[in-house]
């Protein structure tokens, strides 16, 4: 699992980076939050059904309150 | 005066039954009876006081029996203080009286165990081919909206007029954190929005009026405060978006009750907000991801919803500073709602993006943006509307929600808790207590008063027209020294 050795390695260095300066913690919270997503894309692909457009046209409400 | 700000809020579930009958009605009726009938006694609900058609302006709309009366359907009353109904075609959650913003969070998502523990008893119903989906959003995308509707108790004094005027600016720019974020428009003819900030703004068309289903208005003027009417009223407002995200429950509840104790203790001084415009700008803030585009006031000057807010919130430490935090539930939660307030204005201000933890619409943009991207896909791809619909599935295989680890306020224990436990400091206390006490003599119940059925003619009713009465504090002790409903009623002297 390359993407998680890659996040833990980015919290460690985040943490030592925030007691020096706060700038580069940004760009570097910035790399986690991507890594974080680019785990949960790996996973809409099960999560979605197969057809999506049906899935979409078949959810009709009627309006309510 | 600043009155406790009392709030419940009320949610109507999208709702999808595959494999069998679509029809909507008879999907919600067999998802809360499974609940309501594993439950040991289930008691209905007492229409006896409702008047929604009665308006904040001082007329009643006449003729017509209220819309949401449809007694043959199931409407059930839940010993956490809660009403569990089939409202229209979608099943409705109205939380217990609160008396806080974090209690409000704490009963919002003990309405969404519910609806998942129904789900799941519905599934031992069903044929093997049909499942239940549940969603909490408020539209399907096709156009067709139903609502998350907050309420708060507000002091009868105050003229309706003061309340939609200093209320309106709020409204319309508190959806930079109030939304929960869409894929698209819903207006007929606009196209080109590839995702906007909130799920309703798409909808309203009036700036103030009495119906909810359609020509919605900014400030809705139903006048039913559920308690003594001489007092209170109900402010009963329309334009929110059903929140995912316990930060966004809790921001839109806090901010909003401090505005309207702010309105009730008149500390604007000469300060005006006004919109020139407000059903226009409802969309335009929607629409606007950059948080930059101004809006017109009336005085002609121009702010953006960022500006406005802050605003509010220099107000409202105002307020807190002069007059404490009592009415909006105490100095400690007070404090939360300005320093939560201020973070996220603050966050929206140098990068929306930073408050993905907290805010449902970024949350949701930003994870739908990155799909799109990594796929190269165009906005109307249908892979990102479903993606959109299952933001706010409570499957939890299906939702998307519950994968990205949004920051939480309330334990899982304390919501569990809340499922079946009332809060303790509004009258929702007294109704739970009685129900879970004695609810095989409880003929019916509503938000002010409850029907006992001794089994000797005639039913016994007591009132409950004050939310701030029936506490812990105030009946703990009564409770505890009655064996029997009868005991209570003689207590009680009803």
């Amino acid at each position: 699992m390359p993407e998680r050795e890659l996040k833990k390695k980015q919290t460690t260095k985040e943490r030592t980076d925030e007691v020096v300066e706060e700038a580069p913690a940004t760009t570097e919270r910035g790399d986690k939050l991507k890594a974080e997503i680019d785990d949960l894309l790996d996973e809409i692909d099960e999560v979605l059904e197969v057809n999506s457009e049906d899935f979409v046209r078949s959810y009709v409400q009627k309006g309510g309150e | 005066m600043a009155v406790p700000k009392v709030v419940g809020i009320e949610t109507e579930y999208g709702i999808a039954l595959r494999g069998g009958d679509p029809n909507p009605i008879a999907a919600s009726s067999i998802l809360i009876n499974a609940y309501v009938n594993h439950l040991q006694r289930k008691v209905g609900w007492d229409f006896e006081d409702e008047s929604p058609g009665r308006d904040a302006r001082g007329f009643a709309r006449d003729g017509s029996s209220p819309p949401e009366v449809e007694t043959h359907l199931v409407n059930a009353v839940l010993t956490n203080g809660a009403r569990y109904y089939v409202d229209h075609a979608h099943p409705e959650y109205s939380s217990p009286e609160c008396r806080d913003a974090l209690s409000i969070v704490k009963w919002d998502r003990a309405g969404e165990r519910i609806l998942q523990k129904s789900m799941e008893l519905a599934e031992s119903i069903l044929p093997g081919d049909q499942h239940i989906a549940i969603y909490k959003n408020n539209s399907d995308g096709k156009g067709n909206s139903y609502g998350c509707h907050e309420n708060y108790l507000m002091d009868r004094a105050v003229p309706f007029a003061t309340i939609v005027n200093r209320v309106m600016p709020f409204f319309v720019t508190r959806q930079i954190f109030t939304g929960s974020g869409k894929v698209g428009s819903e207006v007929p003819g606009v196209d080109g929005i590839p995702f906007q900030i909130t799920q309703r703004a798409d909808f309203f068309e009036e700036e103030v009026g009495l119906e909810t289903t359609l020509k919605r208005p900014i400030v809705n003027t139903r006048d039913e405060p559920h308690a003594d009417t001489q007092l209170y009223r109900r402010l009963h407002v329309i334009c929110g978006d059903a929140n995912m995200a316990e930060v966004a429950t809790f921001l839109k509840v806090g901010a909003t009750a401090f505005v309207l104790a702010m309105i009730e203790d008149d500390v604007w001084g000469d300060r005006d907000l006004s919109l020139a415009t407000p059903v226009p700008a409802m969309r335009q803030v929607s629409n606007d991801l950059t948080l930059k585009r101004p809006l017109e006031l009336e005085t002609g000057a121009t702010m953006t919803a960022l500006a406005i807010q802050w605003e509010y919130l220099g107000l409202a430490r105002k307020w807190a500073e002069e007059h404490g935090c009592e009415a909006v539930g105490g100095d400690e939660v007070g404090q939360l709602v300005l320093d939560r307030w201020e973070q996220v204005l603050a966050g929206l201000e140098t990068d929306p993006m930073t408050l993905n933890k907290q805010l449902d619409w970024v949350a949701k943009y930003q994870l739908i943006d990155a799909y799109r991207e990594r796929n190269g896909m165009d906005w109307s791809n249908a892979r990102l509307r479903a993606m959109d619909l299952h933001y706010h599935d409570l499957r939890p295989a299906k939702s998307l929600f519950a994968r990205m680890s949004m920051e939480k306020l309330v334990a899982a224990e304390d919501v569990e808790e809340a499922v079946t436990e009332p809060p303790r400091d509004t009258r929702a206390y007294f109704r739970g207590r009685c129900l879970q006490r004695w609810g095989s003599s409880i003929a019916a119940a509503n938000w002010d008063s409850i029907v006992f059925d001794l089994g000797t003619d005639p039913l016994r009713r007591i009132g409950m027209m004050e939310p701030l009465k029936g506490t812990a504090a105030i009946v703990d002790r009564l409770l505890e020294s009655c064996a029997t409903p009868a005991e209570l009623l003689e207590r009680l002297g009803s």
